[in-house]
């Protein structure tokens, strides 16, 4: 008998009990289904990562307040002592890697133009911001160091403030007012685009952050000049570890946190700041990922049952076959290309349904989703392994009937 | 014997070879406790070309015989030759080959795979052998066309009468040219004309020179057979040649 043969001697028997044969699927269906939609959400994330990092380069790092320790009990992030300007010159005077620092401060605020309005986040910067960020000005230009000492009202927008202020009309030049304040933006920063699942990078306005000290954090501040977190940019050559540990020296220093205690504040890089930003996809992907092995094992569990409920069913077909000279090993190889083909069915079904809940995740949650062919691949496998696996004891219960005892069953 | 040896043997047997040799057979079925000797000594020799009839009453041991004859089970002692092979002690794909190409067993309750056409059917001792036919459709409907179901191939069990549905299995027992007929009450769940047509396409093949053995409990049936073989109690009690019973022309 050859495998042309067990296959339309599959088929015909799954085709005879349709229904039962679809619901004994659907462990695998889903299963197959969870795969897909894992692995597509996990490929998604990876992909924006290396997106994300390859745009902010590799050779930024983030300062931010850590959480503070008061007695036993370890407090929030951004508890501990504030950052403040002092840190930051410290950093750029004392870290000799360090080629271009700035700080930021931010809050939210509502823009208004004419009769527009905008309720964005203001970011109070340095004049080196686009050095560190990578980020240039499109129109117009950045603020210097003069106007961020003096605290001028001035602002330079991304281009989602842009567009939607301004529509299609001219920027550069115009008044605003930014929390009731007027102000003139003088420049508006190249496109970064939509980041995947984060937040719109050009829905952003910078302002010099003595002004936003002064005009948004004034009741938050708690330490003289402060900054909300420090971006420092190391040169290329350098190594970042080591430009870390120099500015956790540094700051401990200046912070005067004895030897042995924490640190009071955190030093991230861009690796670590997008991986924490993808850590909702990674949960899900767990919990599909365990949704995919739970469903494959019970899916298995119900073509096994299926599967000798099957053969009980066709006993006397299997006497017949025998009697007519069928080996057990081709008794074996029925059975078993029964339950890979059924699994498979599933299988395919499951990947189709997969695909589709990808695509409705990606639209609802506007998370980056990547299906590449090898999970294709896996989730065909993997059900056609179900079948085999968990086929193998009815396979092998019928093929090891007894001709007589087989013909003979009622 | 190994599968390769039954391959071998010569297709043009002998004819001072019996078909069925059976030398002091017997069976007995374990039955937890108890043991049930079935067939309690059994000899006699089928040559070719016999159309033989086993008659006797019912528990006698009729079916455990003909099922130990068609290599479905083996004897508990006993030396029992299938055409010229000593099957009692062959491992179970030889006993499968064996089935498959010297053997054609027709059942009293037809045993057709439901929902399946007449053709298809009948191909299915062709899945199994091991050089695969090169037209397997065509030695179906050729013996379709044999026992008069030419115009059926496409029908499925349940779309032809009990009669048809024995000839679909008597054509499935003929595909693979067998040395030997089993029969095991063929006509037992037919009317009497629908059984008295299964015995003329019995009596034609046995004018064509195939060896039949067949299990039966009505007299009239029997006496289509050239030789009556009487059981008792698991013992041969009488082994007669007779005149078959003429086809009304
Ligand atoms: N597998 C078996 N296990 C136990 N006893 C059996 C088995 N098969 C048949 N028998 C017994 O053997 C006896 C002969 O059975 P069988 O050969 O079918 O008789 P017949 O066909 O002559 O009516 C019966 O008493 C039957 O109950
Ligand atoms: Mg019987």
């Amino acid at each position: 008998m050859n495998m042309a043969v067990y296959l339309s001697s599959a088929l015909a028997a799954i085709r005879l009990n349709a229904m039962r044969s679809m619901l004994t699927a659907l462990g695998v269906i889903i299963g197959v289904a969870s795969v897909i939609v894992m692995s597509a959400i996990g490929s998604g994330a990876r992909q924006e990562v290396e997106k994300s990092i390859s745009r902010l380069g590799t050779n930024m790092l983030t300062v931010s307040p850590g959480s503070r320790r008061s007695g036993g009990a370890q407090g929030g992030a951004g508890t501990a002592s504030p950052l403040s300007q002092e840190d930051m010159d410290a950093l750029w005077q004392r870290v000799p890697s360090v080629t271009a620092i700035t700080a930021n401060l931010s809050a939210n605020a509502t823009l208004v133009y004419g009769n527009q309005n905008w309720a964005t986040s203001v970011t109070g910067t340095n004049e080196s911001f686009p050095v560190v960020r990578d980020w240039n000005v499109a129109q117009g230009r950045y603020f210097d160091a003069a106007e961020v000492a003096r605290g001028a009202k001035i602002a330079v927008v991304g281009s989602t403030v842009a567009r939607q202020l301004f529509g299609g009309g001219s920027v550069v030049g115009e008044r605003v007012r930014i929390g009731g304040a007027p102000f003139e933006i003088i420049g508006v920063m190249e496109t970064r685009g939509q980041a995947g699942g984060f937040r719109d990078q050009d829905d952003v306005v910078m302002i010099p952050i003595s002004t936003a000290r002064a005009r948004f954090a004034g009741q938050d501040v708690s330490v003289p000049n402060q900054v909300g977190s420090i971006l420092v940019k190391i040169d290329n050559g350098e190594d970042l570890a080591l430009a870390q540990d120099e500015i956790a020296n540094v700051l401990r220093h200046r912070r005067r946190i004895r030897p042995g205690a924490q640190d009071d504040f955190r030093i991230r890089n861009v690796a670590e700041i997008v991986q924490a930003r993808t850590a909702a996809q990674r949960t899900l992907t767990w919990l599909l990922a365990a949704t995919a092995a739970v469903s494959l094992i019970v899916g298995g569990i119900g073509i096994m049952n299926i599967m000798l409920v099957s053969v009980t069913e066709r006993t006397r077909e299997i006497g017949l076959r025998m009697a007519v000279g069928a080996r057990r090993r081709d008794i074996l190889a029925q059975f078993l290309t029964e339950s890979i083909v059924l699994c498979i069915a599933g299988g395919i079904i499951g990947l189709g349904l997969g695909v589709a809940a990808t695509y409705g995740i990606s639209k609802l949650a506007g998370w980056p989703v990547l299906i590449d062919t090898t999970i294709i691949l896996i989730g065909i496998g993997a059900s056609a392994l179900v079948g085999m696996v968990f086929g193998y004891i009815p396979a092998r219960q019928a093929a090891l009937l007894n001709p007589i005892d087989a013909l003979r069953f009622e | 014997m190994t599968e390769a040896e039954i391959l071998s043997r010569p297709v043009a047997t002998k004819t001072d070879q019996a078909v069925v040799s059976c030398h002091d057979v017997r069976k007995t079925y374990a039955m937890g406790e108890q043991s049930l000797e079935v067939l309690k000594g059994v000899s006699f020799d089928i040559w070719p070309g016999e159309f033989v009839a086993i008659m006797g009453p019912s528990g006698s041991g009729k079916s455990t015989l003909l099922n130990l004859i068609g290599a479905l089970d083996g004897p508990t002692s006993g030396a029992l030759q299938i055409d010229g092979t000593d099957i009692s002690n062959l491992e179970s794909d030889a006993l499968a080959h064996l089935r498959n190409r010297v053997i054609g067993f027709v059942f009293q309750q037809f045993n057709l795979l439901r929902r399946t056409s007449a053709l298809e059917n009948v191909k299915l001792p062709l899945l199994y052998t091991t050089h695969h036919p090169r037209h397997p459709d065509e030695m179906a409907e050729q013996r379709l066309n044999e026992v008069g179901l030419g115009d059926r191939l496409d029908h499925t069990p349940s779309q032809l009468s009990g009669g048809q549905q024995q000839r679909v299995a008597i054509a499935r027992a003929l595909v693979n040219n067998p040395r030997l007929i089993l029969a095991d009450e063929p006509t037992g769940a037919l009317d009497t004309k629908t059984s008295n047509d299964i015995m003329e396409l019995f009596t034609k093949l046995h004018a064509q020179g195939m060896t039949i053995i067949m299990v039966t409990h009505e007299p009239d049936i029997a006496e289509y057979a050239s030789r009556l073989l009487r059981f008792r109690d698991g013992l041969l009690v009488e082994d007669i040649e007779q005149q078959p019973r003429k086809i009304a022309p």
